[in-house]
């Protein structure tokens, strides 16, 4: 490959591709059924099936019975799609299903816009389904991102066994840049770690609460199960509240006890500053310049840009935070991460948010202005 | 686990089967189980999918893989299993509750003729969750839910399958003796094969409606529905037909797109040029091809666009960002360069014409009407020289005609562009777009 061309949603589909996706379904929706598209014109190339479902729910739910079956899936939609997913996001997890989500979220609630971006899916991500589980979710700021982060998307859902999203965006997803995809390094692939061949399978089987348990794939040699009802380590119903509680602490704390090496951010901070801006997607990139300008009028302020959103890079957030007077968050919605940020500020800290759900991008000039970065 | 030898596929591990005495899903696991035996598959290559009622209690009652899922959408995993794994008997059992809310699904495999095999397990009412209607319940049943009697009709399962589609389907009652046999027929079926099984509910519908064992194998007699094999018309199943269809497909080669920065540009700042065409012009394309033209001249290029979801009427306007270094915010707030190629593109800018900067160049088809504005307006026979090259390069020879006036960079890269990417008989017509732009009289605004 080389210097490129290309729309975010190409970006995503090759990432799946480089991470060895083999099952795609999905259901035609602005904006994100290019990724659709895109990932026909290569799964069939590899032997893999990209198909089209009769609706969300038999598409997601025909990438959990291939992902079930070893294959690494994945499946496209949009605000809308998700919450037709809903019931089947909390089957991939209480199943420990490893699946890669890419929701290209667009102007809602409802049909809303169906050709314009907003982030407005942020915390629906994380309460998406019911029972309220952590979740894993990556937000891409640029096409070079898109490609990466599904890629290591695929990697979390291998490693973790879970359903991973990836949160674009319209203005991510259908936005075309240059750039050279070859040029990104990337980590070595992932496999979801297989379970052992001498002893009898026991689908969710951890020692701790953290561990991930060992796979073994729907029509292996060892005999699999697979259920969406409160069940014991072996995959057996189970309505014994010791287990069933030592169940939902391994779903949480295998998600939870990694979110640090699940945290990714890139900071750009500055010594001495007593702003800082928060942002992820595409509108931290309006944040790079408003703090360019802003330091440029001798503003001292520094940058965080979250990667990962779930689980919060608590860490991350607290470290930054430390030593500002306020925390500017930025957002194509009407307040959502800043939830986050808010609860995990220090006292005395203001939190700021600048929000807009017009269909626009929020402007480097908005957040300068609305953020009091002057 | 092993081929061959195999009494049955059924295990007491878990303790007996867990339904009610008398329930109709005994008899029809049991002839599932029966149907195992006749085959001897290898357990290891069977899944059973199952999803939520009573009968979803039974798939980890046998020895192959168990797979139990969300109410209604059993076939959905089934598929995505058996596209996965093409070599796997997938075999869903399903009750008539998850035939109504999953009802799109039965038409779609039936459609599809995807390679499972789905047992109805059809006692018309939902047990599993105090005996309400479901799309199967007979006209006049009660259940909880039809205290007065059900006025609605019952579906058909069997005559729907078939009219969407399906190869095999069998209808009967748990308590045919060749139950069995036809069980085994339809795993035998290497499209998709369906068995509608009328059974009883022994905890809700059959107290309720006085039914028994004749009376259920009369039912069928009196429900104006038929009964034994309906349809047997094997046609290719999909998982086959998609294999063969996308043979092919690793043979053909995706078109190189990359890009070998060749050209010098004068561009030293960020620089936001917005085009506003109509629908069916090929706006888009032209503005990618300006965009990798400049990536040629070693440029940073974005491009958005906005249409409206009907692709081929109305406004399309596109907003290309080049700079020399890395972009960030990807909206052009204050453009440098507008070109406004026609009526839509201006009825749909029109206020964002207005508050154009004066620094701004508004490069606008001659015979355009324009709203007041700051920006220096260049004039352009744009229509009038698409018409003599080709009606659909008229945003290639605008962005040529803006590239002769600015000198962002040589229109050689355009040329290059289009040379490398196009077909040759598009990139012969855009070749000439891009001759015939430069070549424009370029009036000075008011002239």
């Amino acid at each position: 490959m080389g210097l490129e061309f290309l729309e975010g949603n190409e970006a995503i589909a090759r990432g799946a591709m480089k991470a060895g996706c083999d099952f795609f379904a999905g259901y035609p929706i602005t904006p994100s059924s290019s990724v659709f598209h895109h990932m026909l014109e290569l799964v069939p190339r590899t032997g893999g099936v990209a198909i089209q479902g009769e609706d969300e729910i038999a598409s997601i739910g025909m990438c959990i019975g291939a992902a079930m079956a070893g294959s690494k899936a994945m499946t496209a939609t949009s605000g809308p799609g998700i919450s037709l997913y809903s019931e089947n996001i909390g089957l991939a997890v209480i199943g420990e299903t490893p699946l890669v989500i890419v929701n290209v979220q667009r102007q809602g609630p409802a049909t809303g816009s169906a050709t314009k971006g907003a982030d407005g899916d942020i915390q629906f991500t994380r309460w998406c389904t019911s029972g309220g589980l952590p979740m894993i979710a990556l937000c891409p700021a640029t096409v070079g991102e898109a490609y990466e982060l599904t890629y290591l998307a695929f990697n979390l859902a291998e490693r973790y066994r879970t359903p991973v999203f990836l949160l674009a965006n319209k203005e991510t997803g259908l936005t075309r840049e240059s750039v050279d995809l070859d040029a990104i390094t990337l980590p070595p692939l992932i496999e979801r770690a297989k379970a052992p061949a001498e002893v009898e399978y026991r689908p969710h089987h951890f020692d701790r609460p953290g561990d991930v348990p060992a796979f073994s794939a729907f029509g292996g040699q060892r005999i699999a199960r697979y259920t969406t009802s409160t069940h014991d380590q072996a995959g057996y119903l189970s309505t014994d509240p010791e287990v069933i509680q030592e169940m939902i602490d391994h779903y949480a704390a295998k998600i939870n006890d990694a979110a640090e090496e699940l945290a990714m951010v890139r900071e750009d901070a500055e010594e001495g500053a007593e702003t800082l801006v928060v942002g992820y997607g595409i509108t931290a990139r309006s944040a790079a310049v408003a703090v360019r300008e802003a330091r440029a009028g001798g503003v001292k302020v520094s940058a965080l840009t979250l990667q990962t959103l779930y689980p919060v890079p608590e860490t991350a957030l607290r470290s930054a935070m430390k030593g500002v007077k306020r925390v500017i968050v930025p957002e194509m919605n009407m307040g959502q991460y800043v939830l986050e940020v808010e609860r995990l500020a220090p006292a005395g800290v203001e939190v700021v948010g600048v929000n807009k759900m017009d269909t626009t991008l929020v402007s480097p000039s908005e957040i300068i202005e609305q953020g009091g970065l002057l | 686990m092993s081929t061959g030898g195999h009494t049955t596929y059924l295990t007491d591990k878990i303790g007996p089967l867990p339904f009610c005495p008398g329930c109709g899903h005994d008899l029809l696991v049991k002839a599932l189980d029966g149907a195992l035996v006749e085959l001897q598959p290898d357990p290891a290559r069977v899944v059973i999918v199952t999803d939520i009622g009573c009968i979803g209690l039974a798939d980890r009652h046998f020895v192959t893989h168990a797979f139990h899922g969300l109410h209604g959408r059993s076939i959905t995993y089934a598929c995505g299993l058996k596209l996965a794994r093409p070599e796997l008997t997938v075999i869903v059992l399903k009750g008539d509750g998850g035939c109504g809310i999953g009802g799109i699904h039965l038409l779609n495999v039936a459609r599809r003729n995807i390679g499972i095999t789905l047992l109805i397990a059809n006692n018309f009412n939902y047990g599993m969750t105090g005996g309400q209607h479901s799309v199967t319940t007979p006209t006049d049943g009660i259940t909880v839910t039809t205290p007065m009697g059900n006025f609605e009709g019952a579906m058909d399962l069997c005559g729907t399958a078939i009219a969407a589609g399906a190869g095999w389907v069998y209808r009967g009652t748990g308590f045919d003796a060749d139950l069995a046999q036809r069980i085994a027929e339809a795993i035998r079926q290497p499209g998709f094969a369906m068995l509608d099984i009328w059974e009883l509910c022994s905890a809700y519908y059959m107290p309720q409606n006085e039914i028994k064992k004749k009376d259920l194998i009369a039912m069928i007699g009196t429900s104006g529905m038929k009964a034994g094999l309906l349809a047997d018309k094997p046609r290719p199943e999909y998982g086959e037909s998609y294999r063969k269809a996308y043979a092919k497909s690793a043979e053909r080669t995706k078109a190189d797109k990359t890009i070998e920065p060749r050209f010098e540009n004068n561009v030293s700042r960020q620089t936001g040029i917005v085009i506003a065409g109509s629908a069916g012009q090929k706006i888009r394309s032209a503005a990618t091809v300006f965009a990798q033209a400049a990536m040629f001249a070693n440029l940073e290029a974005t491009q958005k666009d906005d249409y409206p979801i009907t692709v081929m009427t109305g406004h399309s306007i596109t907003e290309i960002i080049l700079s020399p270094r890395r972009i960030d915010y990807t909206a052009i707030d204050s453009p440098d360069y507008f070109v406004l190629i026609s009526e839509d593109g201006l009825n749909k800018s029109r206020s964002r014409i207005e508050r154009l900067a004066e620094t701004c160049v508004l490069y606008a088809e001659e015979t355009l009407e324009l709203p007041r504005t700051r920006a220096r307006v260049v004039r352009l026979a744009l229509a009038r020289t698409a018409k003599k090259v080709n009606r659909l390069s008229i945003g290639t020879i605008a962005l040529a005609a803006v590239l002769r006036d600015t000198a962002m960079f040589p229109a050689e890269a355009l040329e290059t562009t289009i040379s490398t990417f196009q077909a040759p008989k598009i990139a012969a017509i855009n070749l000439k777009a891009v001759a015939a732009g430069g070549n424009l009289v370029v009036t000075p605004a008011g002239g």
